[in-house]
């Protein structure tokens, strides 16, 4: 099982574009972002949480198609099929590759970039936390629609148009508990519910995605 | 070990391809199969080795036991050779790589990148996959594809001595492997449209109107 | 006999056939009475003046947006489990009908919503549900439009509407959370059923009925036409095999 997950790693750190392209596009969405509202620090402290949620989730999807593409093309995956790993552990350790390829270095340069949004410091900490219970669902909802598409030759647009609105409950309660945070309120409750959603993707997607490979295996 | 089917009809896409495929192979036996272009051998393999689902019939065996090679390599062009089958030696369990490096004398293309190989190269270590899966029953497809003679040679003599261990396969190739005991199926009787049996499809039904 | 004996497709084109002009006649009627005793017999809301009169549509087109998906999560739970092709395709027939009711409830909604709130808009929980809701109905329909075998399309929509399920239901409900937490005291709901007199509600039930029954006859009329579409298919399949 591990050497999947070792696999995908190095695979990411070889073939360039993963660890790198996800959160330099997070740091442009973030840098573009004053400049389309002006650079008015009560503005941007205020929609800091929103921007940074919005932006760590859209960075997510940036490279899902590449989660089984490559993998399905060459062939890979047929004979990851026929393996003794199950294919919901294979879609598992590849939802965990992916995050840890762009959720959690998102979750890392998240706070930095809520210095240049002039996010308040209190809320730092929520953002932290947020993305990192957060950012998990996002790669399992992912790796969903990446193993919706996997047969098609254009699937990277319709990757988003899937799973953009699978992202919306995750968006909601992350970006709620950091812009409570940032005002001084318990945002626990927010933060429980985003634990309770990543733990019920990692509960029934593993079986969605899997399903969903042995179809466009068929 | 043994394997066989009985009755097998396997469909590709939505079409049914095959109809009442039955054979046995015994242990230490090879089956060949023979057809033209598009009569059904990759869908048959892709049958058994439990990809596609079979619409009717059975399989007399376990798709576990089952290691099956494709027309595409499925190599990583970004790692190394030895990281290629390292890969697949731990998916599957075995660890090992020696017996797969020694029987397609890959000592010398270890730390060469799956994408400086040769085509022929990339062949051969697809093939030695084989070896690393620990399964009884090799199901391949076109396995001879861009093999030079030498090679060639060397692949058959990786399949005899794993028919002489007890193993079988089955092979869909167009050119001799001079292989021990070999049988040869063709398999262009099974073809489902050359047979008059009634569609399965709902939609073709004749009370259609 | 078996409900299940319907599911196959011969069968189906039969009894629906017999069934789709009674329906539609129904549908008719019922949307002609309903809509014109709505609009016409009824007295001006004391608050809302005659606004309140575009209830006729936005209700029942937002109870079939729901329902709707509800018919494609039962028929896609069928494809899967028992795999009849004609629960399938009526999934996918119901699609774009939901998706337009969805419309219109949004359309409806929002020029009710002009003259009451003095907006078009708001992020009010339910609006945003409804919103929610069109996107999942584009994402299921882009999906069944980008697969290109008919079988593995059934089966990977059917997949995706379990799992949207799910979602749709959950932003349902995060929706309420997070709209109470930026808009604090925002009092905006479309929650008039228990305000609802009766002069208003025996017309809206006759027109709820009539929505109904154009759904279902929207639907059978797609269903028959995708029955069509696949027959074709499978007929031009057998001509090039053979």
């Amino acid at each position: 099982m591990i050497a999947l997950l070792r696999r995908d790693l190095k695979l990411a750190i070889r073939a360039g574009g993963g660890f790198g392209l996800g959160l330099a596009f997070f740091l442009i969405l973030v840098v573009l972002v004053p400049f389309g509202v002006g650079p008015e620090s009560g503005i941007l402290s205020r929609i800091a949480p929103g921007i940074l949620w919005v932006g760590a989730l859209l960075s997510c999807l940036l490279s899902l198609d590449r989660i089984f593409q490559l993998d399905y093309e060459d062939g890979t995956l047929d004979l990851l099929a026929t393996a003794p790993l199950p294919l919901e552990a294979a879609a598992t350790l590849k939802a965990l590759s992916h995050w840890l390829t762009t959720g959690l270095p998102l979750t890392i340069a998240a706070p930095f970039l809520g210095v240049l949004l002039s996010m308040p410091s209190e809320a730092t900490l929520w953002l932290v936390a947020s993305l990192a219970i957060g950012t998990p669902a996002l790669s399992m909802l992912g790796t969903f629609g990446a193993a919706l598409t996997v047969g098609l030759k254009r699937g990277g647009l319709l990757v988003s148009l899937l799973v953009l609105p699978l992202y919306m409950p995750t968006l909601i309660f992350g970006a709620e508990a950091v812009s409570r945070g940032a005002q001084g309120l318990p945002a626990t409750t927010a933060l429980l519910f985003l634990a309770a959603i990543t733990a019920g993707c990692a509960a029934l997607l593993p079986f969605a995605s899997a399903a969903a490979l042995r179809m466009n295996l068929r | 070990m043994k394997f066989g089917v009985e009755n097998l009809a396997c469909r590709r896409g939505e079409v049914t391809v095959l109809i009442g495929v039955t054979f046995d192979v015994a242990a230490g036996e090879a089956l060949i199969l023979r057809g033209p272009n598009g009569s059904g051998k990759t869908t048959l393999l892709r049958c058994l080795a439990g990809l596609t689902p079979p619409v009717a019939g059975r399989l007399l065996f376990s798709t576990e036991d089952v290691a099956y090679a494709a027309h595409a390599d499925g190599l990583k062009a970004q790692l190394s050779v030895a990281e290629n089958l390292q890969f697949w030696a731990d998916i599957f369990g075995t660890h090992d790589i020696a017996p797969a490096v020694e029987a397609f004398e890959l000592g010398g293309l270890l730390t060469r990148r799956a994408q400086d190989l040769s085509a022929g190269q990339k062949r051969r270590l697809s093939l030695s996959r084989l070896m690393l899966t620990g399964r009884a029953i090799w199901a391949l497809d076109e396995p001879t594809v861009s093999l030079d003679a030498e090679n060639v040679a060397r692949f058959a003599a990786a399949i005899t001595a794993h028919l002489a261990a007890g193993g079988s396969a089955i092979l869909a190739t167009h050119i001799d492997l001079g292989l021990p005991s070999a049988r040869t199926l063709d398999i262009s009787p099974f073809r489902a449209i050359l047979q008059d049996a009634p569609s399965d499809d709902p939609f073709l039904d004749e009370t259609f109107s | 006999m078996s409900i299940w004996e319907y599911a196959n497709p011969t069968r189906f084109m039969q009894t629906s056939g017999k069934l789709l002009p009674a329906v539609s006649v129904l549908s008719f009627v019922c949307l002609v009475v309903g809509l014109i005793w709505g609009f016409f017999f009824t007295p001006d809301d004391y608050r809302q003046g005659s606004t309140v009169k575009i209830i006729y549509l936005h209700v029942p087109s937002a109870l079939m947006a729901i329902n709707g998906w509800l018919m494609m999560l039962v028929t896609s739970l069928i494809w899967l489990v028992r795999r009849h092709h004609v629960s399938a395709l009526a999934a996918k027939a119901a699609a774009p009908v939901g998706l337009t009711m969805t419309i219109i409830a949004l359309v409806t909604g929002a020029i009710w919503g002009q003259p009451m709130w003095g907006t078009y808009w708001a992020w009010d929980p339910r609006l945003t549900s409804f919103l929610i809701l069109f996107l999942f109905y584009l994402g299921y329909m882009a999906l069944w439009a980008a697969i290109e075998n008919p079988d593995t399309a059934a089966d990977l929509t059917a997949v995706l509407c379990l799992v949207g399920s799910v979602f749709a239901l959950l932003s349902r409900y995060a929706v309420n959370f997070w709209n109470q937490g930026l808009h604090q005291g925002a009092s905006l709901s479309l929650d008039k059923e228990e305000n609802v007199a009766d002069v208003f509600f025996f017309p809206l039930l006759v027109a709820i009925a009539g929505f109904v029954l154009l759904f279902l006859a929207l639907v059978l009329l797609r269903t028959r036409t995708e029955i069509r579409i696949r027959r074709a298919g499978a007929l031009i399949a057998r001509e090039r095999l053979s």
